[in-house]
């Protein structure tokens, strides 16, 4: 067990290729923490150079207080569990559990006892003497982190290793991978494209794009206190609401309305200097059918009336879309979500698409107008050109 | 293994069957028919090259049969067999053959495995490495061998001049080893070629796991990646000891069989075309054949156990 500092870690690849970019972060002892972005952003590199499997070009990595930057992997005393699970396909779960502990020259006796404790942890006891081929997904997936287990290593990197599992199952290993760090006490490193798994598992997520650390926080103070709009647009799901609007004399004109700043938000967009064009950054969670919203409540709100295009309901409450007229948000950070998540080419014809979670109770129909109301204290502002938080604040 | 895999899908194909022949349509009947057809000639001329020559050998095996003396062709039953499992200059040939194959194929082993990864792990000028590596594969064997044989003639070969001047093709033991050496020298690329490809099947993750779990490099060669590459070190075995077993080019050129360095190919050869005795000479060809088929056999009961992660080959 040890802590991993990364400092100013860079990579660069022979043609110039600026995988990662000045990383740091400090894991502190036996905490667990998740690498998470969209493809290319750099997360797995990141893990690979922990690892030792791709060199740094610049800067320094510590595990436990030591510079391990010139050390192979078999001297960092690390376990990694692949997205593959990298079984040894000609030996038995119990060869393949043994295998690093064998390698380090341990005794017959406590081999036997590691694998065996191991094998109860996974519950794989009744597999022990099959071949990685003959299990399913799951099973291989717990045979990795067995074999990463048995050696009790300083730390555990985990690269995306509930990706290959159906929806379920992943699910289910999401709880055991969690309970398995808080049992083992392990300092953990996972790394995901998944915000779900980013959100339920780490004490803090490390938000990645492009090869630069966006933001590092607890996941929930990353939902509500995204540093920039990728983040926010990142984390959450569904995900945040972006409508463009105009800032004019403490008054957003936006296709939502005409909304007067709250007195807090007023105060941070003064001190960021804020420009006039904006993106407002809506939570679904923060609308609500406005038949439904207290009377004292209401003056702290906006409401507006649409058309009902889609409503889902989901047993505890609804998702009602809408579509505002008006042009969608643009920024690179946004164009980028788009394109990872794959909804870049299948965006609305046109107008501002609004994903709103609203009470069960709601008694809003498609096809049909409601009146949806939104907490104006909880809207976030972003500036377009860099994608900044306007109404970020270190709470 | 490929008699059971064809067992499996012959019963596979009868189960389903009946049912087949019920939704079998007009059109599906034809385009079998043009199937079988299609594949007529080329049937027919592989029965006419490979199965007609080998039925008229064993026919001839059990003929007296000397072109110098035609009239007394006759039906000798199992004496040719006799003769030739009896006489010592069979027996030294096939001793000759063995030891050349083991220690050729060996070598080659070794070396290929060796040129293979350099070939694998090369990132600048991967194209020269590996065409450099496979050009001794691409001459004739026949250039090839003239080449080595003027390189070891004394007086003209700078290889025999390196040695000493001493006519090594004449000694039956370093003139083997020449004959060794010419093959290693040829066939080498081809062994890289074939255990390269089984290298390319084997993860890279693996690799990376492997080193993580504190394997050296030597323990990944020997615990990862050659137990993965096992189906692929048997094809390239089974190819070579093949070929070492019928070796006949190499030989002919550098000793022409003299000191007692024929091969049983070369021993055939002498037999049966310089020789005209056909009786004789198709025993020894039936011999090698039933040679050659043992070790096909051989490395095929190898493969059934070869594939890694079956848990069903038995092996234990």
């Amino acid at each position: 067990m040890a802590e991993i500092v990364l400092d100013k870690v860079t990579k660069k690849y022979p043609d110039g290729a600026l995988a990662v970019q000045e990383v740091d972060i400090e894991i502190a002892d036996g905490e667990f923490i998740i690498l998470v972005g969209p493809s290319g952003c750099g997360k797995s590199t990141t893990l690979n150079m922990i690892a030792g499997l791709e060199d740094i070009t610049t800067g320094e990595l510590r595990i436990g207080g030591e510079r391990v930057n010139e050390r192979a992997p078999k001297d960092r005393d690390i376990a990694m569990v692949f997205q593959s699970y990298a079984l040894y396909p000609h030996m038995t779960v119990r060869e393949n559990m043994a295998f690093p502990l064998r390698l380090a020259k341990v005794d017959n006796a406590t081999v036997e006892k590691k694998v065996n404790d191991a094998a109860d942890i996974l519950d794989l006891g009744q597999h022990l003497d099959r071949k990685p081929s003959n299990l399913s997904g799951g099973q291989r997936q717990r045979v990795a982190m067995g074999r990463a287990i048995v050696r009790s290593p300083k730390a555990f990197l985990m690269d995306e290793p509930l990706s290959n599992l159906d929806a379920k199952l992943r699910v289910q290993m999401r709880t055991s991978v969690s309970r398995l760090q808080k049992q083992l006490g392990t300092t953990m490193v996972y790394v995901t494209h998944d915000q779900t798994e980013a959100m339920t598992l780490g004490d803090r997520v490390v938000v990645m794009r492009g090869g630069a650390v966006q933001q590092i926080g607890a996941p929930q103070y990353l939902y509500d206190h995204p540093a920039n709009l990728f983040v926010a647009g990142f984390i959450g799901s569904p995900s945040m609401n972006f409508v463009p609007a105009g800032l004019e004399d403490g008054v957003l004109r936006s296709p939502l309305g005409d909304v007067p700043l709250t007195d807090r938000i007023r105060r941070m967009v003064e001190a960021a200097d804020a420009p006039r064009e904006v993106i407002v950054g809506i939570r679904p969670e923060h609308f609500e059918d406005s038949k439904l919203v207290e009377e004292h409540q209401r003056g702290g709100g906006h409401t507006f009336t649409s058309n009902v295009d889609v409503l889902e309901s989901m047993g505890s409450d609804k998702f009602a879309y809408f579509t505002l007229s008006g042009e969608q948000a643009t920024s690179a950070e946004l164009a980028e979500l788009a394109a990872d998540s794959g909804t870049a080419e299948a965006g609305s014809g046109g107008g501002v698409p609004i994903v709103t979670r609203i009470s069960a109770a709601s008694g809003a129909r498609e096809g049909e107008q409601a009146e949806i109301w939104f907490n104006a204290d909880k809207v976030q502002l972003f500036d377009p050109a860099t994608g900044r938080n306007l109404t970020y604040s270190e709470e | 293994m490929s008699q059971t895999t064809t067992e499996k899908s012959g019963a596979a194909v009868k189960a389903v069957e009946p049912k087949k022949k019920v939704v079998l349509s007009e059109g599906k009947r034809a385009e079998r028919k043009l199937g079988w057809l299609l594949c007529a000639p080329a049937a027919f001329i592989m029965l006419a090259v490979t199965a007609w020559p080998i039925i008229y050998s064993v026919y001839l095996s059990l003929q007296r049969y000397d072109l110098k003396f035609p009239d007394r062709q006759e039906f000798v039953g199992l004496d040719n067999y006799v003769t030739v499992l009896s006489s010592p200059y069979w027996w030294n040939a096939v001793w000759v053959t063995v030891v050349m194959t083991v220690v050729s194929v060996v070598i080659e082993l070794v070396l290929g495995m060796a040129l293979a990864l350099i070939m694998h792990r090369t990132l600048v000028g991967r194209g020269i490495v590996r065409t450099s590596t496979l050009i001794p594969y691409g001459i004739v064997t026949v250039v090839a061998a003239f080449s080595w044989r003027y390189a070891w003639t004394p007086g003209t070969g700078y290889l025999a001049e390196l040695m000493g001047g001493d006519p090594v093709l004449t000694e039956k033991i370093p003139a083997l080893a020449v004959v060794i050496l010419a093959e290693v020298w040829k066939t080498t690329p081809f062994m890289a070629l074939l255990l390269m490809a089984g290298l390319a099947l084997v993860p890279d993750d693996l690799l990376k796991a492997a080193a993580l779990d504190g394997a050296s490099g030597w323990q990944r060669f020997t615990k990862v990646i050659l137990p993965l590459m096992k189906p692929a070190i048997l094809v390239a075995l089974l190819f070579r000891t093949l070929d070492a077993f019928r070796i006949f080019d190499n030989l002919f050129v550098l000793t022409g069989g003299s000191q007692g360095t024929s091969s049983v190919s070369m021993l055939t050869y002498n037999n049966l075309i310089k020789g005209l005795n056909l009786g004789i000479g198709s025993t020894m060809s039936v011999l090698i054949f039933i040679a050659v088929a043992i070790i096909a056999f051989i490395f095929i009961k190898l493969f059934g156990t070869a594939a890694p992660g079956s848990d069903d080959g038995g092996k234990r």
